[in-house]
């Protein structure tokens, strides 16, 4: 399901709209469908999205990931997602979203005095 | 597309016990260490072709990947083999400098490419054969041999997943795509079986525990293509015509031209580098 007009993450390029859109797997021969890819560069590390590659299936978008996204060894763990499954924010409701956001600095937790004695903070 | 440009790091061998005065006094060793180091060298050649003309561009980096790891094989097996000659051959003279009949490649991987079916019907061939092979030489009684297995045989691992799921999916997959992977499997298949030959060479690094057994190798071999061609619903070719040579220097028509543009570069400008 998609919010507002219909937008998926499509290609790591945030919001692409997906109504009103042939849905011919990126127009591929084959049809091949997008996948979006997210590695972990080390163990403690969350999943980061690296980019996005087409693959017949799951199988075939792992090695896929594998050979374009860690060849420099820049991880220990792949996922792949279906580009199409993920849901993206609208760029028309960019403002309603993100705007009410900017003039509320004190949500950053930067108005506290850190006593000194206090470490790792 | 152009190759992988990753820098390549300067070669460090593993160091381990030598039989004394250990400089040219192997022939054994090089020659066995040359044959494997040509395969991985051609059949890298070979993978390269694919740049920019895969039928995805996802594969093109995935063929380059294997032909990087068989590059990266066969520079160590090349700089082991110059070093054990004692000639003070490189790594660069061994694969530049040498003519056609010096190169002791299968003639399997010189063949030509054909299309993307017969290059993975080769890459598994190859690839079910890589496996118990390094795996084997990680228990070689040469340190150096082993030092390399080590590495080659996560890399060969993942080659016979990629060549595994290529054949399942082309062989259980269309009309066309089973017809012509099976076409491309029965043009390679009777080159497979040079790679079991043992000869006197390769009996005596066997007796050594140098080298694994090839009639165990083939065992193997056999079981692991068996397993994927049932899955990829394709057949065992029948045939009894069996090509060899490789190993004595004897070449197809093709793997001359294959030379050609690997070492023209290098001829034409000697010592050349940037």
């Amino acid at each position: 399901m998609t919010t507002g007009g219909g937008f998926s993450a499509a290609g790591g390029h945030g919001a692409v709209p997906t109504a009103g859109v042939p849905s011919t797997d990126g127009g591929r021969p084959g049809g091949q469908p997008l996948w979006e890819v997210f590695v972990r560069s080390r163990r403690g590390l969350s999943h980061t999205h690296a980019g996005s590659l087409h693959a017949p299936d799951a199988h075939m978008a792992l090695r896929n990931a594998r050979d374009l996204y860690t060849r420099r060894q820049e991880g220990v763990s792949i996922w792949v997602v279906p580009a199409k499954d993920i849901v993206a924010s609208s760029p028309d409701e960019k403002d309603a979203f993100f705007d009410p956001a900017g003039d509320k600095p004190y949500r950053h937790p930067t108005f506290y005095d850190v006593p000194d004695e206090v470490q790792h903070l | 597309m152009n190759l992988p440009t990753e820098p390549l790091a300067p070669l460090a061998l593993p160091r381990g016990p030598r039989p004394p005065g250990s400089a040219g006094d192997d022939p054994d060793v090089v020659t066995y260490a040359l044959r494997l180091g040509d395969d991985a060298l051609v059949l890298a050649q070979r993978l390269c072709e694919w740049a920019a003309c895969s039928p995805q561009l996802e594969e093109d980096v995935a063929l380059m990947n294997l032909a990087l790891d068989l590059l990266g094989q066969s520079r160590s097996l090349l700089t082991l083999a110059g070093a054990r000659e004692g000639r003070g051959r490189d790594e660069d003279d061994l694969a530049f400098l040498r003519d056609e009949p010096d190169f002791v490649n299968v003639q399997l991987v010189e063949l030509a490419n054909g299309d993307f079916g017969r290059t993975m019907a080769r890459q598994l061939l190859v690839a079910a054969y890589a496996v118990p092979l390094w795996q084997g030489l990680c228990a070689s009684a040469d340190a150096d041999l082993a030092g390399i297995a080590g590495k080659a045989v996560k890399e060969v691992t993942y080659h016979l997943d990629h060549a595994r799921s290529w054949v399942v999916r082309l062989g259980d997959g269309t009309e066309q795509s089973q017809r012509r992977v099976q076409a491309g499997l029965d043009e390679v298949w009777p080159y497979a079986l040079e790679l079991f030959e043992a000869d006197e060479l390769v009996q005596r690094l066997v007796a050594r525990g140098v080298a694994p057994d090839p009639t165990a190798l083939r065992e193997q071999w056999s079981a692991t293509v068996q397993e994927v061609l049932i899955e990829a619903t394709l057949s065992v070719p029948e045939t009894d015509w069996r090509p060899t040579g490789g190993r004595r220097g004897v070449h197809t028509e093709a793997f001359g031209y294959l030379l050609a543009e690997l070492q023209h570069v290098h001829r034409s400008h000697p010592g050349a580098s940037w």
